[in-house]
């Protein structure tokens, strides 16, 4: 028996070692240079990797994630696969704390100096050690005037009954009780019990009275141009989008106050191909290709360069150049990790 | 060499890829973060906000199979009666679909059932007031059942074909009306094909995980989205591990009664 | 009358099955973005296709998987059948039960659970982590095509060739793959189409790496492009290909 266990073994170790050598045979053969890129789901230009994989050589792998806390997962539990990842400013915050981020070489990132002045030393990387931001923007809501009555200003247009299944909240933990939050006039870091369960009924309240059209993600803004709902909780760039498609949509940022949020680009300490990652990083921060970027996706772009060519039209668009007195009234995410239980159990008793 | 060795590759890969993962996931959900033992995760199951969704997943999946089974059930007694026995392409017409995608499937159900979609379009076209489909339990229900009918289709054809004829035909000679024919004596033989075609749907059903989200627009969340999200979202694995534990326990109770009530397993379609 | 109301009856029911597919194909022609309009008969969406960098990888790991996955499979199973086969009566349906396993537990199970042990063992997922798990499911397929046609072979023949001097390779090559052969192929057949579809297991296999089911789910998450229609339109068609070559082998009741 002992014999017949050992040659399947090796049948098994044969079977694999031909496959895996052929692999790396195959990779080998090429001495490629390669990079494996995590970021948000339609958050590039997919020319721009193109054109990195023509200038540099480096053949790209790019996968994307739809959640800061999905991102998360993967690079926990699987860790080297990934080199550069796009997370925002609370999960930086995070990852900082848990020895997650590779120091930045700035040296091998000269055009990180493009970066306007409140970009380049956030209150989440203070001296901009580990990350280079990519995007920034704001939350609020974008509405439909057709199906609404008179503008909107405050967050109290997602609580009112009368909009029967006509409105998208975001499926993502953080946001959707942010957005209570300063409702309620908390701040979008609170983790007291008293105001959580505040956010709770009130969202429940929400989904009991038939407000809610759905808990989605990237899918509310095709929807919001098609028109299936009155309103959505949603991202600046990704209401630029839909404003774009449909220019008959507005963004607002409500006058309670909302989130405003950098996403940066981080090399992970576990990476095997720093140098390249530092290289996509910094092909990313040139202007030409940033505002490639900032054209597609919409967002607001960091770089200066990219900010100085905006229109006319542009720069009256709240949901790409907000005002100073806006963006007074937003406050950042901040990392409250240990709280996040609390957040988790109320937000399961929502969806249920 | 003994010729059984040729097994043994199969047999140690099994061990691997089946029966070691299977006791990862009871090693996790009978642990806690620290590794320590513990039943927390276990019962944290029983509260309410997760009973509602195993409820409403056995409830909705329920619904599905009743449906399959009254769709299902004359579509395959048609199909192996003699007026369309022969006709071999009409079968697998029916059973191809079951061979598709389910997410192409579900992408085009949502493409009919959106607000602006093609049935709206066509309801309005026709001056009819639009329904409101896409985010509602019925279009779950709706998707579920599109995905699902074959597999119910599939054991009762099989089981209504195995059928002796000369059974009928006695029953028939005997002086039984079609109506006492079907009832005495089809629907008791074929029952082994019903309860395979039942299960064939129900599992699925219970697991089904995307179709809530694609065409319940995260309204209604099913046991599948919860295991999805313990995992890949809130970071949960031992409690994610804890609800795949239910769900397994679930179906290996489920089977084994399946095997009690066709202990031959005649009906079996897999 | 009666046939005609039964007809009548399965009509509708290929109707509901086949009118969504048959709306996509369509939709994958219209030159109109929106759905609820014609604009015009277009293969744009097919070129487009070939433009997309994320669907041209997610077909090449798709393709490879299934082709790793399906040799690899189709060897393991087929081994197995042939020695199950040999075996007494108890190791024999044991084995049969674990195998049954795979094919009964709901994907997410399987997936879940390959999952937790391969992040136990720090393997990182991607593209390897989904070939395993792919082979993990595809085998059983081709040890259930195998079987039926080895039961209808005498089992003496393989203890006949070892007497006349064959090693047990020969033996199995030159005797027993001959007669076998159909279930072989059907099997891997089977496991090809299986991985080709697979989306459940992948999701939770890989982190990395996408197959074409994956992107599929974000695209569909992301709403309606008339150039997944045509990607769609073309899995449809290949799966269709394949079954009907599986069927014309008449195996589709054997196994299914």
């Amino acid at each position: 028996m002992k014999k017949n266990a050992l040659v399947s073994i090796l049948a098994i170790l044969l079977a694999c070692c031909v496959v895996m050598g052929c692999a790396s045979a195959l990779a080998d053969s090429q001495k490629q240079r390669t990079l494996t890129v995590f970021n948000w789901f339609d958050y590039i230009d997919e020319d721009v990797i193109k054109m990195f994989e023509q200038e540099t050589g480096i053949k790209v792998t790019y996968t994307n994630f739809t959640t800061n806390e999905e991102m998360f997962v993967k690079l926990e539990k699987s860790a080297g696969s990934y080199d550069v990842i796009f997370p925002s400013d609370y999960i930086i915050e995070r990852m900082i704390k848990e020895d997650m981020l590779e120091e930045l070489d700035m040296s091998k990132i000269p055009n990180a100096a493009n970066l306007i002045d409140w970009c380049k030393s956030p209150d989440y990387d203070p001296e901009g050690k580990y990350s280079v931001a990519y995007m920034w923007g704001t939350v609020g809501i974008l509405y439909d005037p057709d199906q609404v009555d008179g503008e909107i200003d405050s967050w109290g247009a997602l609580f009112d009954p009368q909009y029967k299944y006509g409105v998208f909240m975001l499926d993502s933990i953080r946001d959707s009780f942010g957005v209570c939050l300063r409702y309620l006039g908390y701040s979008l870091n609170d983790h007291s019990e008293e105001a959580l369960d505040a956010v709770k009924d009130l969202l429940i309240q929400q989904k009991n009275d038939n407000i809610v059209a759905g808990y989605l993600v990237d899918e509310t803004k095709d929807k919001m141009v098609a028109g299936e709902a009155a309103m959505a909780v949603m991202w600046s760039g990704d209401a630029m989008y839909a404003i774009e498609e449909n220019e008959n949509l507005r963004y607002v940022i409500p006058k309670e106050g909302s989130n405003i949020w950098i996403d940066g680009m981080c090399v992970l300490k576990n990476s095997q191909h720093k140098d390249e990652a530092m290289e996509f990083i910094n092909f990313l921060c040139r202007p030409d290709i940033a505002a490639m970027n900032q054209e597609y996706i919409s967002y607001c772009s960091p770089i200066q360069q990219v900010v100085d060519g905006y229109d006319e039209e542009q720069l009256n668009q709240p949901a790409l150049n907000p005002s100073a007195e806006t963006m007074e009234n937003c406050e950042f995410f901040h990392d409250i990790t240990e709280f996040m239980e609390l957040y988790e159990s109320r937000w399961m008793e929502v969806r249920a | 060499m003994k010729r059984s060795w040729f097994a043994y590759p199969y047999s140690l890969w099994m061990v691997i890829f089946t029966i070691a993962p299977m006791i990862f996931v009871v090693y996790f959900a009978l642990t806690d973060t620290s590794g320590a033992l513990s039943l927390s995760n276990m019962a944290a199951v029983g509260q309410e906000t997760y009973l509602k969704i195993l409820w409403r997943s056995l409830y909705l999946a329920l619904i599905c199979t009743v449906i399959c089974l009254l769709l299902g059930y004359p579509a395959a007694y048609f199909l192996a009666s003699k007026d369309f026995n022969k006709n071999q392409t009409l079968f697998v017409l029916i059973l191809l679909p079951m061979w598709m995608n389910f997410l192409l499937r579900t992408y085009a159900m949502m493409s009919l059932m959106e607000n602006q979609g093609i049935i709206n379009t066509l309801l309005k076209a026709m001056g009819l007031e639009p329904v409101r489909m896409i985010g509602t339990e019925g279009a779950v229900l709706v998707g579920m059942v599109y995905n699902f009918l074959p597999f119910m289709v599939l054991p009762v054809h099989t089981s209504l074909k195995k059928m002796d004829q000369r059974v009928i035909e006695a029953a028939e000679d005997l002086g039984a009306n079609p109506a006492q024919v079907f009832r005495r004596v089809t629907l008791p033989l074929s029952m082994p094909g019903v309860i395979s075609g039942v299960t064939m749907v129900f599992m699925p059903a219970v697991t089904t995980f995307a179709i809530s989200r694609l065409l319940g627009s995260g309204n209604f969340m099913m046991f599948g989205d919860l295991i999805d999200k313990q995992f890949l979202e809130l970071n949960n694995w031992h409690f994610g591990s804890s609800l795949s534990l239910i769900m397994m326990a679930l179906i290996i109770i489920s089977i084994s009664l399946l095997n009690k009530a066709d202990p031959k397993g005649e009906g079996s379609a897999i | 009358m009666r046939k005609t109301l039964r007809g009548v009856y399965l009509g509708l029911i290929l109707f509901f099955l086949y009118s969504p597919i048959a709306v996509m194909i369509v939709l994958s022609f219209n030159a109109s973005r929106s759905r609820a309009k014609w604009g015009g008969f277009t293969f744009d969406w097919y070129v487009r296709l070939t433009q997309r960098s994320d669907i041209l990888q997610a077909l090449w790991v798709t393709l490879t998987v299934a082709v790793i996955a399906t040799v690899l499979a189709t060897i393991i199973g087929t081994g197995a059948a042939i020695g199950i086969q040999a075996m007494k009566k108890r190791p024999a349906s044991l084995i049969l039960k674990v195998s049954y396993l795979p094919m009964t537990m709901p994907d997410i199970v399987t997936g879940v659970s390959l999952m937790l042990m391969f992040v136990f063992v720090n393997v990182p997922l991607g593209y390897w982590t989904m070939v395993m798990a792919h082979i993990t499911f595809d085998t059983p397929y081709v040890l259930f095509s195998v079987l039926p046609k080895l039961r209808q072979t005498d089992s003496n023949l393989y203890e006949a060739a070892l007497d006349l001097g064959c090693t047990p390779m020969q033996a199995v090559r030159k005797v027993i793959l001959p007669e076998i052969m159909p279930g072989v192929i059907t099997g891997a057949l089977l496991s090809f189409t299986m991985s080709l579809d697979d989306f459940i297991i992948s999701y939770f296999t890989s982190y990395t790496d996408k197959n074409l089911s994956m992107v599929i789910y974000s695209a569909a998450r992301k709403g309606i492009e008339p150039s997944i229609y045509a990607l769609s339109t073309i899995m449809f068609l290949v799966v269709l290909a394949l079954l009907i070559v599986i069927n014309k082998r008449g195996a589709l009741e054997n196994v299914s």
